[in-house]
């Protein structure tokens, strides 16, 4: 049996993960007088070590295939390259999760001090008006308890603390914010503002959570475009450093790092009395008694908690009397066309470094065009540049080259930053057949059930990447180039991405006003367990096309503040 | 600050960091400009003439040095060989390609020309590699070399171009500090001339 080690003391709340939502929670609750103790899965993040931000590739022996060649040969040790910030993995070792017959389904976990926000693209847009009210928009999905004017006041806190550049336009599919000034196109993008013009398509500033200028004591960009790496000025918005080590420094926060939370405990008056969690160096069981949980585990590391701490008050799991933890589960709708622009061959080399990615994006442009072929919409990203050269970066052009000695160098260097890639985004209506359970026969290597995904694209989101396909085609040719991307293969689902591979999952303890068919009220509270919060994407109703990070740290931040409240009133 | 070591700078970074988080300062453009520049100061990659070679046979070695030079002029000594002979003494599965690929190539010249790659004429040389590097030429004779050409060649423009050598070649750079981010009009101009969009002012 494992030993089994209490602490006696009662802590205020105990904060579960420290990524966007969890960080969001640990920065609110801190600053408002809490004493909070935040359990975080991975390590503690030193980003003077961690990070590799301004590292060449040859400053190590495998240039950044990997020390054993993995990239070579697709094995995934570094999802993302060898350069990036410490991130997360596509497989954990010793902690699998199972997927259904017939379904497909890719789970990216992070465990480390910070989560995924370490690492990723900052893309930072508001929700809209009508993707808090779905249903009443298009009769699809289901609405949120809460409105955008509601929701309004907490994305101007989350984009003043964080720092997201952009600028007022006017759209209704991209609400204005409080931005930071905006970047300078960079030649590519110019382009393709050309060919959004002659399209009618737009193509304004990108609203991204890296600092134009210096505010809240963090310096400003120094440009040079690594975001992704990790960056050690904390000029990119990270959670691990705008807001958990600020909020080390009040002396309210206690991290207890390298723990897996097993179980969420309740007393006999069925509220959450503590935690019970693996201390995974030592394979110690440990428990934490507390006046409040905070679940922000990410959305289905969430749903998975809940199931998990079933007891005779609660058979099918904590707050799950609507029998809606795990299901409405929601990924972002994928797709990406890479071209080759001949007018951009050439071009006369300069630093296009910049933020990390895109300088201008496309929002939303068919919101009120009727008889489309699918509801809602999506954004596109825009990729281009000189970046700088990593391994593969010239594979393809090597490939269509074939020759070898002068020519392929000068093949190579023409072709240099004359490519550019799209990558539409769009939103997944919730549907019955994409959900997470408990598997029933399998556990992690700490013995706790793992999740089975059941996954489905419907309809509406094959017809959106053939029209996402289309766009980006139209967009390559109007530059006159040409695309380097395979076609559109007949059966359009396989052009989707596969269900959580855009590491955007939503949607599985949805917030609403009746208890019978949501899990959490509108203050992301569970209706049955009133002091027990999910902060992290697990409340949204949807997964509307703008990325998923900004609206959780806004809802987290009004659910905490909600919960600093509840506590000072003595009604939690 | 001439003398600060990386290790240093970094330690720098880190402390500026700590600063920042309360409010007292901020890592100014000019110390990151210098920590992108002292990261960038390396010697050339390649080992030099004394280098033993983990994985491959001295004579196998000298033949991918040749080679690689053949693919991108100055791979060599932007440290390809190098680069190939470290990854496949960590991975039996390269170790396995390069090594029947070696075997395979001296194989074929010897039977072809009577002498091995590194002894045959250039001329010999270049015979078999446009055999291996374009479609077209392929015959059943040169197939099995297909997958060691193709391997060699990715290898050794992946070197290249993550070699200083090569960044300089394509003309990168980046990987600096700036304290305005700015597109030279003359490079918009450049590219818009070139486009459809040439007449539209």
């Amino acid at each position: 049996m494992f030993q089994v080690q209490r602490t006696p003391e009662v802590h205020d709340v105990v904060v579960i993960g420290s990524g966007a939502g969890g960080g969001t929670a640990v920065k609110v609750l801190t600053d408002l007088g809490h004493k909070v103790t935040l359990l975080e899965a991975g390590p503690m993040l030193d980003p003077s070590k961690d990070f590799k931000e301004h590292m060449w590739p040859w400053e190590v022996d495998h240039r950044g295939v990997g020390p054993n060649a993995e990239n070579y040969f697709g094995k995934d040790i570094y999802p993302f390259g060898y350069f990036l910030a410490p991130n997360g993995f596509w497989e954990l070792p010793g902690e699998p999760f199972t997927v259904a017959e017939g379904s497909s389904f890719r789970w990216f976990r992070s465990r480390i001090l910070g989560g995924r926000t370490n690492h990723f693209g900052r893309i930072s847009l508001r929700f809209s008006d009508y993707d808090f009210k779905p249903q009443e928009f298009d009769g699809l999905g289901t609405d949120w308890p809460v409105t955008y004017q509601e929701m309004s006041p907490w994305y101007d806190k989350a984009e003043e603390f964080i720092g997201i550049t952009g600028t007022h336009e006017g759209l209704r599919s991209a609400p204005d914010g409080k931005f930071l000034p905006p970047v300078a196109p960079r030649v590519h993008e110019q382009l393709i503002q050309r060919a959004g013009k002659k399209l009618n398509i737009p193509v304004i500033p990108s609203r991204m959570a890296m600092l134009t200028k210096s505010i809240n004591g963090r310096a400003a960009c120094h440009y040079c475009g690594q975001c992704g790496r990790g960056c050690r000025t904390a000029s990119a918005f990270s959670s691990s450093q705008a807001m958990v080590f600020p909020a080390m420094k009040t002396g309210r926060l206690n991290i207890i790092s390298g723990v897996m939370a097993r179980e969420l405990l309740i007393d006999s008056s069925g509220k959450v009395s503590g935690v019970s969690y693996v201390d995974k160096a030592t394979r110690t069981e440990k428990t934490i008694r507390c006046k409040a949980v905070v679940v922000a585990a990410s959305a289905c590391e969430s749903a998975r908690l809940l199931l998990n701490s079933k007891s005779s008050q609660f058979p099918n799991g904590l707050a799950n009397g609507s029998g809606q933890v795990g299901r409405n589960l929601t990924d972002t709708v994928g797709h990406a066309v890479s071209g080759v622009i001949p007018a951009l061959e050439g071009t006369p080399r300069h630093n296009s470094d910049g933020i990390g990615g895109m300088h201008v994006y496309v929002p939303w442009w068919e919101l009120d065009k009727k008889n489309k072929d699918f509801p809602r919409g999506y954004h596109i990203e825009i990729g281009g540049g000189f970046g700088m050269p990593q391994i593969g970066t010239f594979r393809k052009v090597a490939a269509r080259s074939e020759g070898y000695g002068a020519k392929l160098k000068d093949d190579i260097r023409r072709f240099y930053g004359s490519q550019v890639n799209f990558s539409g985004r769009g939103e997944m209506i919730p549907n019955e057949h994409s959900y997470c359970e408990i598997d029933p026969a399998q556990v992690d290597q700490w013995g706790i059930p793992v999740l089975r995904f059941h996954w489905q694209w419907s309809e509406n989101e094959i017809q959106m990447v053939k029209h996402m396909h289309k766009t980006f085609t139209d967009l390559i040719e109007t530059m006159g180039g040409h695309v380097t991307s395979p076609d559109l293969p007949a059966d359009a689902v396989k052009a989707v991405s596969v269900g959580g591979e855009i590491i955007h999952e939503a949607g599985t303890c949805r917030m609403g006003d009746d208890p019978k068919s949501s899990v959490l009220n509108k203050w992301s509270q569970a209706h049955e367990v009133p002091n027990l919060l999910v902060v992290d994407a697990a409340p949204f109703n949807g997964n509307p096309d703008k990325n998923v990070t900004l609206t959780i740290v806004a809802n987290a931040w009004r659910a905490a503040a909600h919960l600093a409240e509840e506590i000072t009133k003595g009604n939690v | 600050m001439e003398n600060t070591s990386r290790r240093e700078l970094f330690r720098i970074i880190g402390g500026s960091l700590v600063l920042s988080a309360a409010g007292s300062g901020v890592l100014s453009p000019a110390l990151a400009q210098h920590v992108h520049a002292e990261v960038a100061a390396v010697k050339s990659l390649s080992a030099g003439p004394n280098y033993v070679p983990k994985k491959f046979t001295r004579h196998n070695f000298l033949t991918l040095k040749t080679l690689g030079d053949i693919i991108i002029p100055g791979a060599s000594d932007a440290g390809a060989a190098e680069f190939i002979d470290f990854l496949s003494s960590h991975n039996d599965e390269l170790a396995a390609i390069f090594n029947g690929g070696f075997g395979w190539l001296d194989n074929y010249m010897q039977k072809t020309y009577g002498a091995d790659f590194l002894n045959a004429t250039s001329a010999q040389q270049t015979e078999l590699l446009d055999k291996l590097a374009y479609e077209k030429n392929r015959t059943p004779e040169t197939a099995a070399g297909v997958h060691f050409w193709t391997w060699t060649r990715n290898m050794v423009v992946d070197a290249y171009y993550t070699s200083p050598a090569g960044v300089k070649d394509i003309g990168y750079m980046g990987n600096g500090a700036m304290k305005v981010f700015s597109v030279p009009q003359e490079a918009v101009d450049y590219a818009i001339k070139r486009s459809p969009f040439a007449n539209e002012g």
